[in-house]
């Protein structure tokens, strides 16, 4: 079974591009789930239609146009969050929908385009990944997962505390549109596989997922890929067996999993509170009497 | 003098939203000195603290930091930072060991930690009393190791400046009791500290100079005189406003910039 769907280059080409989105999703979706931005991604998600539907309409690959829109919404989105003085939620649903309509509208001026090319890129279709588009995944993924891991520490200060992270002399500003920009690039990565409308899912979930079971930054980070990359490969594989859409299968396990992790967890956490308690007791009393 | 203020705030006037917050302070640390902010809610002590480290921008008046215009001060690792804050949690787990190190970033910045900069982390966690608590998570702490926390990060660049906004808001005694012998431990190593409190308590020893804002303005800059008069009590400089209904009434009028240094 396993060579046979090796054997097959559209399979080739769709598991390639489903473990780079099982890599990077989560590797940017921490820091947005660090900041408390775990919607971003749809946020994203929506603009990026955009893009696709701009990739139509010239006849280019849809990839590069909805990564530069995507790009683009994302600094705009940063850019709100910095100056947005009042109602930055309404400048936000503006720039969501109107990504959104801007897609429908575009696709359906496109001499190609029709919106059943739409639904592909909206929840994803392996059996469409072209040569191209690996290409273009494998660039995208590998500048993610430079800045994801090449820059943790610094972009684990200014997801952690914006504030803190100033007085450290950081460029907080350069740092979060990096991240902005790095989140926008995920998500065309992961277009073609899980799809623009569930996309975030990837990105959050497995973190959430991860989170259940670790008690250190290091460790989530690392659950998160590899629970990332478990639900993507299965997904695709499963959406090749059954003929089951890929990207609700990727992220209905991704969700099991979760789920799996939680249950889990319940009597880990009151294992180590036990532990933690007495620890924490003689911590307590200890450098009082050693210092005061 | 002024040449060795490690903190010189002039004539400084901020706004925030239309409302103005800052009416125009005169504040100087000295090299080695350990000063007191106080004042009630919403008399600007955060503000203050808050435009000297540049979160909140100035509108007239200058600020200086080790003799540098802030806008081109750029030796951060001299400058230990605590910010008002109940947690040290962000929305993913961290331990206290990857929160700490988050401190020395002012020294390595966009380079790799070295084993001198793993040995100071290590340390500033030993310094607040939490080594054999290094790899468990901050979000199991209580509030006071939470702050502990926090300082302990502040620590980690090993700073010739510390600036702490409301370091012992809703911290236990016993943690209120590490601190300051933390505080100590640094200020006896030549450390000049910048701390906005609520109220002087277990800090009262170590505190050089108070000064007490009310309404934007700086009303009283001078000694710690409570001690010896209240013991136990708020200064007595602090009016009602100020403080609590049973200070007493002794409060100097505000003084606008400009009068005092």
């Amino acid at each position: 079974m396993l060579t046979d769907i090796l054997s097959t280059a559209f399979m080739q080409r769709a598991l390639i591009a489903a473990v780079l989105v099982g890599i990077t999703a989560p590797a940017i979706g921490i820091y947005l789930v660090q900041r408390r931005q775990s919607l971003m991604g749809d946020g994203i998600g929506h603009v990026a239609m955009t893009g696709v539907g701009l990739g139509f309409l010239m006849q280019t690959s849809p990839v590069w146009t909805a990564t530069v829109v995507a790009i683009a919404g994302a600094v705009i989105m940063e850019l709100i969050r910095w100056y947005g003085k009042t109602r930055g939620d309404i400048a936000l649903a503006m720039l969501f929908y109107g990504g959104m309509a801007g897609g429908v509208l575009l696709i359906n001026l496109a001499p190609t385009g029709s919106n059943a090319n739409l639904s592909s890129y909206l929840f994803g279709s392996l059996s469409t990944v072209s040569q191209e588009d690996v290409t273009a995944i494998v660039l995208l993924a590998a500048f993610v997962v430079a800045v994801t891991i090449g820059l943790r520490r610094q972009l684990f200060a200014v997801s952690q505390d914006e504030e803190f992270a100033r007085v450290t002399g950081l460029p907080v500003r350069a740092l979060n549109l990096l991240v902005a920009v790095t989140a926008a690039v995920t998500v065309t990565v992961a277009m073609r596989v899980v799809g623009l409308l569930l996309v975030s899912a990837l990105m959050v979930v497995p973190v959430a997922a991860a989170q259940q079971i670790s008690r250190s930054f290091t460790v989530t980070f690392v659950l998160a890929v590899a629970v990332g990359t478990v639900v993507t490969l299965a997904g695709t594989v499963a959406s090749y067996q059954y003929d089951v859409p890929p990207g609700a299968t990727i992220v209905l396990l991704a969700i099991a999993v979760f789920v799996a992790l939680t249950l889990l967890a319940t009597p880990l956490a009151r294992r180590r509170a036990r532990a933690g308690h007495s620890k924490g007791q003689d911590n307590a009393v200890a450098p009082v009497a050693a210092k005061v | 003098m002024h040449n060795d203020a490690v903190i010189s705030l002039s004539a400084a006037t901020a706004v925030l939203g239309s409302r103005p917050v800052l009416r125009g302070i005169d504040l100087a640390v000295q090299r080695g000195e350990v000063v007191a902010l106080l004042g009630a809610n919403g008399s600007g002590k955060s503000t203050a603290v808050r435009s000297v480290i540049g979160q909140v921008p100035l509108t007239g008046g200058s600020v200086e930091l080790f003799g540098t215009p802030l806008k081109r001060f750029k030796q951060w690792a001299r400058v230990g930072y605590v910010p008002q804050r109940t947690t040290a949690a962000g929305g993913v787990p961290a331990t206290i060991r990857e929160v700490v190190s988050s401190g020395r970033l002012s020294r390595t910045r966009l380079g790799l930690m070295s084993k001198t900069d793993k040995a100071a982390v290590e340390k500033a966690i030993a310094l607040v009393g939490l080594a054999d608590r290094a790899k468990d998570s901050v979000s199991a702490l209580s509030g006071g190791q939470h702050q502990r926390v926090l300082i302990a990060r502040a620590l980690a660049s090993e700073p010739e400046l510390l600036i702490m906004d409301e370091p012992m808001a809703g911290v236990d005694l016993a943690s209120q009791e590490i601190l300051a012998a933390t505080l100590r431990e640094q200020v006896a190593a030549g450390v000049s500290v910048l701390l906005v409190l609520h109220e002087l308590g277990p800090l009262e020893p170590l505190i050089d100079r108070t000064v007490v804002l009310r309404d934007g303005l700086v009303t009283y800059d001078g000694p710690v005189t409570a001690g010896e008069a209240l013991p136990g009590h708020d200064p007595h400089h602090l009016t009602k406003e100020d403080c609590h209904p049973h200070a007493a009434p002794a409060a100097a009028s505000p003084v606008p910039t400009g009068l005092l240094t």
